[in-house]
């Protein structure tokens, strides 16, 4: 996965914003809640490069900080929904028997597009932090459990597969030992996409007013804010605007790099596009 | 053929109910008592207590379930806390604005997506290929909504081309209708374009060295017409099952954009009822989007077997 420069690049990307944005009390100029009444909306300058907001705090410290929430609530919810995702998707592909009611369950909560499932959610649960992760988990871990019951179901009648079984061991030992390792390259690759959209949609729901308590500097709720300043203060919509935009793209090049590097048909694709 | 199409169709019994039960459960997913948040903490016992009763809440969970079940299946969605509107009604008021938005981009969707992946296969050895790679990764990636906000700047603020607000109906002209929408189909439908986009050229890539496209060459047909009349028209039914998540993602895409650029659909009823605490509007929406979603994919499913008449499923 190293061989590729863009999954090296997407990596250093990565690497450089979580460095950053757990360093930032250390290094930033300006504290992210200092408030500045004198200061409110000034344009971008070399004291503050983001300019300020409408309290006259530094744009850029609260785009650097805000990376914290939006990166934990990805992170977590991708560990979460792959944990879930997985474990249903292994059972239901090795089992038949439950295979039909899991999935019937799946396909029901495949029936919501993914923002307004976690949009229904939040809105019964509140909008806590933990009550993001748990939406956004229930919205994402069902695309999880689909790509790991078709792969499953792929290798399970693997011929080493039923030599394992002949040996003696247990379903417990198959699925774990013989089946997971087998499938770990498509759960890598999809973990990083739900990474990717667990941080646009709590960008989503924090911009449409339902997210994070806006005390919180976080790239949605950010947004939301400078909505009513769009006119005379642009750079405030900007810049976290951007801060999303580079961390998903980095997650987005990443996932893409990791599905090529798996994919032993894409190395055989390329020399045929030459053809006619 | 038959016996899918019916398979099909009542694969859709079990899919409902579970978004049934998931819509059911929003307003019991609520801490504490439903009645008193809708209502606020300054309401009288008495008022509570009547939402209570109004909203079933005191029955065991599993019969208010089948109560409520058993109106939704008679297009009964309840009535709404706030306007005391029945939710129906106010769904249906509601979506012709989100139905126009949405078809608008779906033509918009299309009328990019097309020639553009037609263009890049056609021009596949240029740089050209490489750069719509990086455009559409760059387009899954921009947050619908902050996409909206730099166009607002570029086409509502800077260069103040369109309006940046509001919505107005079909029936008071086609122009001024257009006038007010294309800025936000335009948005919702940008994200898809690069989904779209890539299917059909990655489809179309297949399809360059299949055998039928070698021989209407040896033919002496012209290749331009031998990749629309062939390549482009192979290309096309692998492309049809991603319409269905299209539709899902310009049905959630919507709900921001309606917010954003103030147009009453049920994106807009939909947020609004969530400040609200306007449970049986929320439940109402989300059902009828998860709907409409169910219904989509049933037809492009049963759309695809029709296409390709390779694909059986037996």
């Amino acid at each position: 996965m190293f061989q590729k420069k863009t999954n090296v690049l997407a990596l250093c990307i990565l690497s450089l914003i979580v460095l950053a944005t757990i360093t930032a009390q250390w290094w930033l100029p300006f504290s992210p809640t200092n408030i500045d009444p004198e200061k409110r909306l000034t344009a971008p300058s070399f004291d503050h490069w983001f300019g300020t907001d409408d309290f006259g705090r530094d744009v850029f410290a609260r785009t650097v900080v805000a990376a914290q929430v939006s990166l934990a609530v990805g992170g977590i919810v991708a560990l979460f929904a792959t944990v879930i995702g997985t474990t249903i998707g292994l059972v239901s592909g090795y089992f038949r028997k439950v295979d039909f009611i899991l999935m019937r369950v799946i396909d029901g909560f495949l029936a919501f597009p993914a923002l307004l499932l976690a949009l229904a959610l939040v809105a019964a649960l509140g909008g806590s932090l933990i009550n993001i992760i748990i939406a956004l988990t229930l919205a994402f871990f069902p695309v999880m459990a689909r790509v790991v019951r078709s792969a499953t179901l792929q290798v399970k009648n693997e011929s080493y597969i039923e030599a394992a079984r002949t040996t003696g061991a247990s379903h417990f030992v198959v699925i774990t030992r013989y089946i997971f390792p087998n499938i770990l390259s498509p759960v890598i690759v999809q973990s990083t996409f739900i990474f990717a959209k667990a941080i646009l949609a709590e960008a989503a729901l924090s911009f449409l007013g339902v997210g994070v308590d806006p005390s919180t500097p976080t790239w949605g709720s950010m947004l939301q804010e400078a909505q009513i300043y769009l006119t005379i203060a642009p750079w405030y919509s900007i810049f976290p605007g951007l801060g999303i935009v580079i961390t998903v793209l980095a997650l987005n090049l990443l996932g893409d790099g990791l599905r090529d590097a798996f994919d032993p048909h894409q190395v055989k694709r390329k020399p045929r596009t030459k053809v006619a | 053929m038959l016996q899918y199409t019916i398979r099909r169709l009542l694969s859709v019994i079990p899919v409902m109910f579970v978004v049934s039960v998931i819509v059911f459960m929003i307003v019991h997913l609520t801490p504490g008592n439903p009645a008193l948040i809708i209502l606020g903490e300054d309401t009288s016992p008495k008022a509570i207590a009547d939402l209570e009763e109004q909203l079933g809440l005191n029955d065991p969970l599993y019969i208010q379930f089948f109560n409520w079940l058993s109106q939704v299946i008679t297009g009964d969605l309840g009535t709404s806390v706030y306007s005391e509107r029945k939710v129906t009604e106010l769904i249906f008021s509601n979506f012709r604005p989100t139905f126009s938005l949405m078809s608008l981009s779906m033509i918009l969707l299309l009328v990019i997506a097309i020639p553009a992946a037609i263009a890049i296969v056609a021009l596949r050895k240029t740089v050209l290929d490489p750069i719509f790679t990086s455009v559409s990764l760059l387009g899954v990636s921009i947050p619908d909504f902050w996409l909206a906000i730099l166009l607002v700047l570029g086409f509502g603020v800077a260069l103040p081309v369109f309006p940046v607000a509001g919505y107005v109906p079909l029936t008071e002209g086609m122009g001024a209708w257009l006038y007010h929408l294309l800025l936000p189909a335009f948005v919702l439908a940008i994200v898809e374009v690069g989904i779209i986009a890539r299917m059909l050229r990655d489809s179309m890539l297949e399809s360059v060295n299949q055998d039928y496209t070698k021989t209407a060459l040896a033919k002496g047909i012209k290749e331009r017409e031998v990749l629309v009349r062939h390549v482009f028209a192979n290309a096309l039914i692998p492309t049809t099952t991603v319409l269905g998540a299209t539709v899902a993602g310009l049905l959630g895409g919507t709900v921001i954009i309606e917010t954003l650029f103030t147009i009453p659909g049920i994106g807009q009823l939909l947020i609004d009822s969530i400040h609200r605490r306007d449970y049986p509007v929320v439940q109402g929406v989300v059902l009828f989007i998860a709907a409409i979603y169910v219904l989509v994919n049933l037809l492009v499913d049963l759309l695809y077997t029709f296409l390709d008449p390779r694909i059986r499923y037996d």
